[in-house]
């Protein structure tokens, strides 16, 4: 915007305003009933869904899986959605940083004079695909689950030995998801690198080995006593069945 | 400073006195005695503040015509921020800082005071509602080219607010210390620690060390109850001011009919 631009828009605006109404009262009466609609939606809020409270914090539990508020969730889409961990930081903090200096920059490099919206058609572009892609993330952030999330279909034997023992497949490697093991395991695409890759460990260890293992592990790894019989018996079965290469 | 104020609209102006009034026969009635009372209480404060030329300048300042519902979304914000100052201040009335007994405070609070779940619900609802309508303003403000010459600061300011209710809500999300909380926490901080530059001194600071321990749910507490509200009401007292300062925006579609003598009419 130029200084000529700039006068006009003053003298423009100067002249809007004399044609105006007062502040008080329009302005505070529309004010004061937006915030009766505040208030009242909070309320309503607060006795519908209530504020409950979880379990009592215990920082060494291994079962937990962390969510955040629902409006931080596409930040955590993003994180989990870009796996290799050199691209993590970038995912993380990058692209939110990199969002944020150009949100505090708009009003810099976005100089036209012009306002209305039909008129700025780049800056309209960017805004729909900003909030269509917040959307998708929190949408997609709130049905993903955790980045404890194990991407892993149903191997072949495993599906053609019948719907129930698919069951307890699926089950154990939800048991798996939930207990921490990707802290340090890595299986399939998921996972850390401190423990061994569990990717191809029913190839490696018999069913009994692994249960005795869980019971009774080596030093660093915690000892899985407190899981119920059911979840442990999906969990070997599930981690007896991963031989690898399927994927 | 006269010609800064706006002149009082008519229905507030005094009526002008008429004759058989104020010769001292007529007795005043309650009703005037208590009017009288106020206005001189007013001249008082008047006298040593000189407050009412800026209070004129900002209740009866003029808002362009054309102005929709949408524009009630910024009170709307800053209704919401003082709905969870509220509520915040009764929860600080239960709520013990410290990681032994945080949990069991909140579960008192929750379970056992009068309307105690009540008001937590509040607070932790009005916290969504309020990042809903800090989102909204801001598309109202970016679809209007609100941002634009000279309100270019004020967007600043905007985004600073941004910013600082999202922290708001993520050093709340810890002070139930439940499981919840604590895991989403531990999450939030290492994702802050994988940052640039900054990132691992972040992730100290945060953290109180380079562990969660006991003296990280007195930081987040301090930060959540005395750092960002005071940085946020010191930052809405700026953001007003420039409202007052350079006007509400009109409508983008909105087109003045300039009158012949339009430059005699610069406020």
């Amino acid at each position: 915007m130029n200084t000529r631009e700039k006068e006009a828009y003053l003298r423009e605006y100067s002249i809007l305003k004399s044609q105006g109404k007062p502040f008080f009262p329009y302005s505070i009466a529309k004010d004061a009933i937006m915030a009766c609609v505040v208030m009242a939606s909070i309320i309503l809020m607060s006795l519908t869904l209530g504020a409950e409270l979880g379990p009592k914090v215990d920082p060494t539990t291994t079962t937990y899986t962390p969510r955040p508020e629902w409006y931080f969730f596409f930040l955590f889409e993003v994180l989990r959605v870009v796996k290799p961990p050199s691209l993590t930081p970038l995912a993380a903090i990058g692209v939110p940083t990199i969002c944020m200096i150009l949100l505090f920059l708009l009003p810099f490099y976005d100089r036209s004079p012009e306002r209305r919206p039909e008129r700025r058609p780049i800056a309209m572009a960017a805004a729909f695909f900003t909030i269509a892609a917040m959307a998708f993330l929190t949408y997609e952030g709130a049905n993903a689950g955790s980045p404890n999330q194990i991407d892993m279909e149903a191997p072949e034997a495993v599906v053609a030995q019948g719907a129930a023992n698919l069951r307890t497949w699926e089950s154990g490697k939800q048991v798996v998801a939930q207990s921490g093991c990707l802290a340090c395991h890595k299986i399939g695409h998921n996972g850390g690198t401190l423990g061994p890759d569990l990717t191809a460990i029913g190839g490696r260890l018999a069913r009994q080995a692994i249960a005795r293992t869980l019971v009774n592990p080596t030093a660093p790894m915690p000892a899985y006593t407190e899981l119920d019989e059911k979840k442990r018996d999906d969990l070997v079965e599930f981690l007896a069945q991963l031989k690898g290469g399927e994927h | 400073m006269a010609n800064l104020k706006p002149p009082l609209p008519r229905a507030l102006r005094p009526k002008p006195k008429g004759p058989s009034e104020d010769n001292g026969k007529a007795k005043p009635g309650r009703k005037e005695k208590l009017a009288q009372k106020g206005i001189s209480t007013i001249d008082w404060i008047d006298e040593r503040t000189a407050l009412s030329g800026g209070a004129r300048w900002v209740m009866f300042r003029k808002i362009p015509r054309g102005t929709n519902w949408f524009y009630t979304l910024g009170s709307a914000s800053l209704f919401a921020f003082l709905s969870q100052a509220v509520t915040g201040v009764i929860l600080a009335m239960y709520y013990d800082p410290s990681a032994t007994r945080a949990y069991e405070s909140v579960r008192y609070l929750t379970n056992e005071v009068f309307l105690g779940e009540f008001v937590r619900g509040m607070h932790k609802w009005g916290s969504t509602v309020m990042v809903i309508l800090v989102f909204l303003h801001m598309g109202r403000t970016f679809f209007y080219g609100a941002y634009k010459y000279p309100r270019e600061l004020n967007w600043v300011i905007g985004v600073v607010l941004l910013i600082l209710t999202l922290f708001m809500s993520f050093t709340g999300y810890l002070l139930p210390f439940d499981q919840r909380s604590f895991w989403a926490t531990t999450v939030g901080v290492a994702i802050n620690g994988t940052g640039p530059l900054v990132g691992p001194y972040l992730n100290d600071f945060l953290r109180a060390g380079p562990e969660f321990g006991v003296t990280t749910l007195a930081r987040f507490y301090a930060l959540h109850m005395l750092v960002l509200p005071g940085a946020m009401a010191a930052m809405i007292g700026a953001h007003l001011y420039l409202v007052a300062r350079l006007g509400t925006t009109a409508p983008p579609w909105l087109k003045a009919d300039i009158p012949a003598d339009s430059r005699k009419d610069g406020t």
